[in-house]
């Protein structure tokens, strides 16, 4: 009996449970729903619920068959509407990262150069609208950028223009709300990194005659390359994938991917199709997502070897 | 300190602080206007925020968020701080590399592919094993859980890889049993990582919208939800209102947390 009693206490504190519960929960919950979104972007449209043919079929004779039916991918590929939605993703989101890094370069680098308790009160300031709604955050833009907004309201009153802007609704304001939501992103990276470097070296590039920008392009632009590459990516992947402010911003001129298969799976219904556009946007997403990968688990490699 | 710095930066820092928060001060300063005109002020008033607390739609979904994102962050802290310890102390084990890379994904995927597949997931397992009955608060909540146990992973590593060991392994050498250690050397040391984490955890769940349209029911719309539709009809004070209590809500509770991790390093 006291032997029953100990295995099943040292069962219960064995590793094997801190394994499989973590792994197990994002093995179910992560990883085969997205099997089941490949599954689904090679089936029918039907009518019902769920709106979609079953993939394999029993024959008789105990046949499994499985058919594989590329109509929703061969419908994306004929129609240039999509071809152009993902290239429009793309670009509206590297504009959008090359403007957070614009802003945000100096920003962590004057936080960067600022001693802790002015720094924390800093970094706090950058985490702070990062931790508030983004819908919020993309709705204030909504009452800046709207006809009668402060934007347009404050022009007219300096004389600068007569009649109102059109700057809602529009592929810039879809842009402005990328780098607005995702400037917090770009900044704590970089910070992470241009933290690290060692002023020393930059002392010596001015020992050694370098001038102010010289000294940066040749040394601490290089160093905090890691952190440049960081927060590009946690700005551009979520950003090609945006549909909160596409939607609210951007009108229906800006066409994004995100706002495509928002339509398609709520509007139109056509969940195949939804999931053969969400394969096509992680094809396309796969590159800059290794990149990440491989840069995180670098980082982090680092610091499990103690 | 800020002498340091040369104008030049210091213009773009007082630019980029006021880029990231003029529209938030807009959002407050509107909220306390009496018109019903977002852009116009015409006096001081607070009568949208009590026309908030009659609103029983938006109340209700408060409600639900809330209880969405208390569950989701205790869940998600326990797994994401299980995931971390595995990584970082369990050493070598086969398909840790392939763990890493789970533990991290949910971070960089678009929300609207997660949500997509999280509602087919939900749909085919209630086909097969009828679990779960329909989609409403349990199916958010897992949806969430998933979303933030990455998060929270990732700071309790951070925090656990800067460790002194040497704690751990005198208890271990006196002869504690590694979950003796574990509960009472290992996590009073990383609670600043716990807390920060639950924190971010239930921000995040609150927060969500994309991932909780795809996986929420009729019945069980989450706060953002309902702020959504009502924003499609066009701006009004109300949400205004209800931008304000969240962004002092957030702000008091990040001074808190900062002051309680940061209090001990410097």
């Amino acid at each position: 009996m006291n032997k029953v009693l100990r295995k099943v206490q040292s069962s219960f504190t064995s590793p094997f449970w801190a394994i499989i519960v973590p792994y197990g929960w994002l093995l179910l919950f992560f990883l085969i729903p997205f099997l089941i979104v490949l599954k689904i972007s090679f089936s029918d449209l039907k009518l019902g619920l769920p709106p979609y043919s079953p993939l394999t079929e029993w024959v008789e004779q105990g046949v499994l068959v499985i058919k594989l039916n590329f109509t929703n991918y061969s419908f994306i590929g004929t129609d240039a509407l999509y071809l152009f939605t993902y290239l429009d993703s793309l670009i509206i989101a590297i504009i959008g990262t090359l403007g957070c890094l614009c802003i945000g370069y100096p920003m962590a680098y004057g936080i960067a150069k600022t001693d802790p308790p002015l720094r924390i009160v800093l970094l706090m300031m950058v985490i702070l609208p990062f931790w508030t709604s983004f819908l919020l955050r993309v709705y204030a833009w909504i009452g800046i950028l709207s006809p009668h907004g402060f934007l347009n309201t404050a022009l007219i009153k300096i004389g600068l223009i007569t009649t109102p802007l059109t700057l809602i609704d529009t592929t810039f304001a879809t842009i402005l709300g990328i780098i607005y939501c995702y400037l917090p992103f770009m900044i704590l990276p970089l910070f992470a990194s241009l933290e690290k470097i060692d002023h020393s070296l930059v002392e010596a590039a001015y020992d050694l005659g370098a001038r102010p920008f010289q000294a940066f392009l040749r040394v601490i632009w290089p160093l905090s390359m890691p952190g440049v590459i960081a927060g590009s990516m946690l700005v551009l992947i979520p950003a090609v994938g945006e549909f909160v402010i596409p939607e609210l911003l951007g009108g229906s001129q800006t066409l994004m991917i995100g706002k495509v298969i928002w339509n398609e799976f709520f509007t139109n219904r056509d969940w195949p199709v939804a999931s053969a556009l969400a394969v096509l946007m992680l094809i396309f997403l796969i590159i800059p997502i290794a990149i990440f990968q491989r840069l995180q688990e670098r980082q982090v490699r680092f610091l499990d070897a103690d | 300190m800020l002498t340091k710095l040369s104008p030049t930066l210091k213009t773009f820092m007082t630019l980029g602080y006021g880029f990231l928060y003029l529209p938030i001060l807009t959002l407050i300063i509107f909220s306390f206007n009496s018109s019903r005109q977002v852009t116009v002020w015409q006096g001081f008033s607070t009568k949208w925020y009590r026309s908030l607390l009659q609103d029983e739609v938006l109340i209700k979904s408060a409600w639900v968020s809330l209880q969405v994102a208390t569950f989701s962050a205790s869940a998600a802290v326990v797994f994401g701080t299980l995931a971390a310890v595995v990584l970082v102390r369990l050493g070598r084990f086969k398909g840790r590399s392939f763990f890493g890379i789970l533990t991290t994904a949910p971070l960089v995927m678009p929300e609207v592919i997660t949500g997509l597949a999280l509602l087919l997931l939900f749909v085919g397992l209630e086909q097969i094993i009828g679990w779960p009955k329909g989609r409403g608060i349990l199916t958010i909540t897992i949806a969430h859980i998933t979303l933030c146990m990455t998060y929270v992973t990732i700071l309790v590593r951070g925090r656990l890889s800067d460790m002194d060991r040497s704690l751990e392994e005198a208890a271990l050498d006196l002869g504690a049993r590694p979950l003796k250690v574990f509960m009472a050397i290992t996590l009073p040391l990383i609670s600043p990582a716990l807390i920060s984490g639950w924190l971010l955890a239930f921000a995040l769940s609150l927060d969500d919208l994309v991932i909780a349209s795809f996986v929420a029911g009729p019945g069980s719309s989450t706060l953002p939800m309902v702020i959504f539709s009502s924003i499609r009809f066009g701006i009004s004070p109300q949400i205004n209102a209800l931008a304000t209590i969240i962004i002092t809500g957030v702000a008091i509770g990040v001074m808190v947390a900062g002051w309680l991790i940061h209090r001990k390093k410097y």
